[in-house]
């Protein structure tokens, strides 16, 4: 490991592109493709969602919804080829990702932005120690000496709950959960203000999940980062988060305050996810998940993406791309049934 | 870990005796007798008969087999009947330059091929990707024998820059391991792009990348690192090849080496020479792909784990 000196703060003048702004992150119109020579996956059309500092945005959605294709736009780590941002503005601390050369990248990345990614099992390299994957971050992006590095790493891994004697082990000596906790290390090693967790615990068991939450409240609370936290688990959504988007093909179909999207339910996609949660109150009562699949992002209908399975689909959800309606200044959802002022959705949970 | 080496060490024996017993079995059947080999068409059925009784050869084959065997032990490998001369000794005369040329090809393909491999994999599917291939396959295009000849007219006999033949200091090493370096390229190039290109899909450079590392440390650091072991036991069987002697480099630049040799004294069944350097050369391949085998602990720590554990 050697220290890059290309990211030493002083030549990527970033101070003097940055705009001022009290939002993390902001997103307007993002479009991101995956092209290849048979099809074209349309991954994430045309969303938009801001995140204020401090707060922690909750993303929901079901597998294929294009969260993590999202995410990774707003590190500008869209995998090219296949992966293109077609169009969208991304600011991330009043930068624009789209905008900054590879070299200023590298800068923020890591340093003001970092990622948990989702599956632990394959996000460490097998050949590196988890100490040399924690401090590569320490060395890229502060100006300390390896022993300096090395000790930072081991308070990490303190803080994360891992044994910091056992920086020099490899990842298969770690059991999933562990592996977790490391990527959460790598994440939190230089204390980035925006941080993005990849369904950080739908790969362990239940309670290791609450510890790793838990754990990582506690660090966020510590650092005052901001968060945006991908999750399929509403239970989670309502422990950890203070706004909701709610991602269906690529779309955001609701966005608002968690208490707007649990409590003043809009869209009849996140009424479906409340109704098909068990309920534990009432085992006899029947599942109610919601009927079909979503289509194939390669393959999208021209009108709304749900209607084939919405039970208040009209012709003209069929037709055309459904309009977004606000509900409060925070409170959006996109579906055209709200053009009748008399519209409600009949949530029973 | 040393456990592992040890056994591993230890796994070289059975597989010696079994190559040993294979070559002594064949020269057996060749319809050639090595009395006539050593004393000349001239010699009276008498001389023959004395030289066959004195030389053992009239014992049956186990005995024989046995008795031979023994005197490896003992660095005693029979004497050379076309010249007399011990065949330990001849053997240890050649095998260094067989030894010296092997490493300088495989140094060649080295050099050449990883770099174009690992190109060719992150530009895939690309002209640049195209060409890296293509560069890879001009070795393999161009016959061992053509090339070397082209290369002794262009700098030998046009420039005056490099000895033609013989084996005679590092110099006269550059034009054979040029020759027998790129003929391999074609291979290594290949396996360095599709371990590369398995790679280049992994879920951890995505993680190097979101710490802020960049593209080339990506690829050298993290990527290369786990595409490594199909490239070294690649490079470990192109070794163990050229050890058995690149024979038309070999020949085409005079180069002393034990393939030549060989060939030369299969065509005079000079046998006590055959066996005894084709079962030298078995214990030298085994080592090859030993050392390529405790390599893997090194570039992989999961592999340490499993050899501890054996
Ligand atoms: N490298 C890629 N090449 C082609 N298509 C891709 C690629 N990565 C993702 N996709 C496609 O893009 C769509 C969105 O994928 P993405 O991984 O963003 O979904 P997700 O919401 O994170 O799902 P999950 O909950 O399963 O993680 C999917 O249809 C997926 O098949
Ligand atoms: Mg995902």
């Amino acid at each position: 490991m050697k220290l890059n000196g290309k990211n030493g703060k002083s030549d990527t003048n970033l101070e003097q592109i940055r705009e001022k702004t009290d939002l993390a992150v902001s997103v307007e119109n993002l479009v991101v493709h995956y092209e290849t020579s048979s099809e074209t996956v349309e991954a994430v059309n045309s969303i938009s969602f801001s995140l204020k500092k401090k707060r922690t945005l909750g993303l929901v959605g079901e597998t294929g919804a294009g969260k993590t294709t999202a995410m990774l736009a707003l590190m500008n780590m869209v995998p090219n080829p296949p992966g293109r941002i077609i169009e969208g503005e991304i600011r991330v601390n009043g930068l624009d990702m789209r905008k900054l050369t590879p070299a200023q990248l590298q800068h923020v990345r890591g340093s003001e932005i970092a990622m948990i990614f989702q599956d632990p099992m394959t996000s460490l390299n097998p050949v590196l120690t988890i100490g040399e994957q924690i401090g590569e971050s320490i060395l890229l992006h502060r100006n300390i000496s390896k022993a300096e590095a090395l000790k930072e790493t081991q308070k990490l891994l303190e803080r994360v709950g891992i044994d910091p004697e056992r920086y020099g082990e490899y990842p298969h000596q770690f059991s999933g959960g562990m592996r977790q906790r490391v990527g959460i290390a790598i994440a939190l090693a230089c204390n980035p203000s925006v941080l993005i967790a990849d369904e950080p615990t739908s790969a362990l068991d239940v309670t290791i999940q609450a510890q790793i939450l838990q754990m990582m409240r506690k660090l966020k609370e510590e650092n005052d980062t901001s968060m945006i936290l991908i999750t399929h688990d509403l239970g989670v959504v309502a422990e950890m988060c203070d706004d909701v988007a709610v991602m269906y093909a690529g779309h955001i179909v609701e966005y608002g305050t968690l208490e707007e999207v649990f409590n003043k339910t809009k869209h009849p996609y996140t009424e479906g996810l409340f109704n098909s949660l068990p309920n534990i109150n009432n085992r006899v009562e029947k599942l109610q998940p919601i009927q079909g699949l979503m289509p194939d992002p390669a393959n999208l209908p021209k009108g709304c993406a749900f209607a084939e399975r919405c039970p208040y689909a009209s012709e003209a959800c069929r037709e055309n791309p459904p309009e977004t309606h606000s509900f409060s200044d925070t409170h959006l959802a996109a579906c055209t049934a709200y053009q009748d002022p008399d519209f409600r959705i009949g949530r029973n949970k | 870990m040393l456990k592992y080496v040890i056994k591993r060490i230890l796994m070289i024996i059975p597989v010696v005796l079994a190559v040993s017993f294979i070559v002594f079995f064949i020269m057996d059947f060749v319809p050639s007798d090595p009395a006539v080999t050593a004393l000349g068409d001239g010699a009276t059925e008498e001389q023959l008969e004395y030289y066959r009784e004195t030389h053992g050869l009239n014992d049956p084959l186990v005995v024989r087999y046995v008795r031979y065997m023994g005197g490896i032990l003992h660095g005693d490998m029979g004497t050379s009947y076309a010249n007399n001369q011990q065949v330990w000794d001849l053997f240890f005369a050649k095998f260094p330059n067989t030894l010296r040329l092997a490493v300088a090809s495989v140094v060649v393909t080295v050099v050449l091929s990883i770099p174009l491999g690992v190109i060719a994999a992150v530009k895939e599917n690309t002209w640049v990707d195209t060409v890296c291939s293509t560069l890879s396959f001009i070795g393999l295009a161009m016959p061992n024998f053509w090339l070397g000849l082209l290369l002794i007219m262009l700098f030998a006999v046009n420039l005056g820059l490099l000895p033609s033949t013989g084996a005679d200091g590092f110099a006269s090493l550059i034009l054979p391991a040029i020759t027998c370096g790129t003929g391999n390229m074609a291979a290594l190039t290949r396996i360095t792009r599709s371990s590369m290109l398995d790679v280049l899909k992994q879920d951890y450079l995505r993680t190097a990348r979101a710490k802020g590392q960049s593209e080339s440390k990506i690829i050298t650091h993290h990527a290369f690192k786990n595409a490594q072991i199909p490239v070294v036991t690649q490079i470990g069987i192109q070794m163990s090849t050229l050890i058995g002697g690149a024979v038309l480099t070999e020949r085409v630049f005079a180069w002393p080496g034990v393939g030549a040799f060989l060939v030369d004294s299969i065509q005079k069944s000079d046998f006590e020479v055959v066996t005894g350097f084709v079962i030298m050369l078995a214990i030298f391949v085994s080592i090859v792909l030993l050392i390529v085998d405790v390599l893997y602990a090194f570039m992989d720590p999961r592999i340490k784990a499993q050899y501890a554990r054996s």
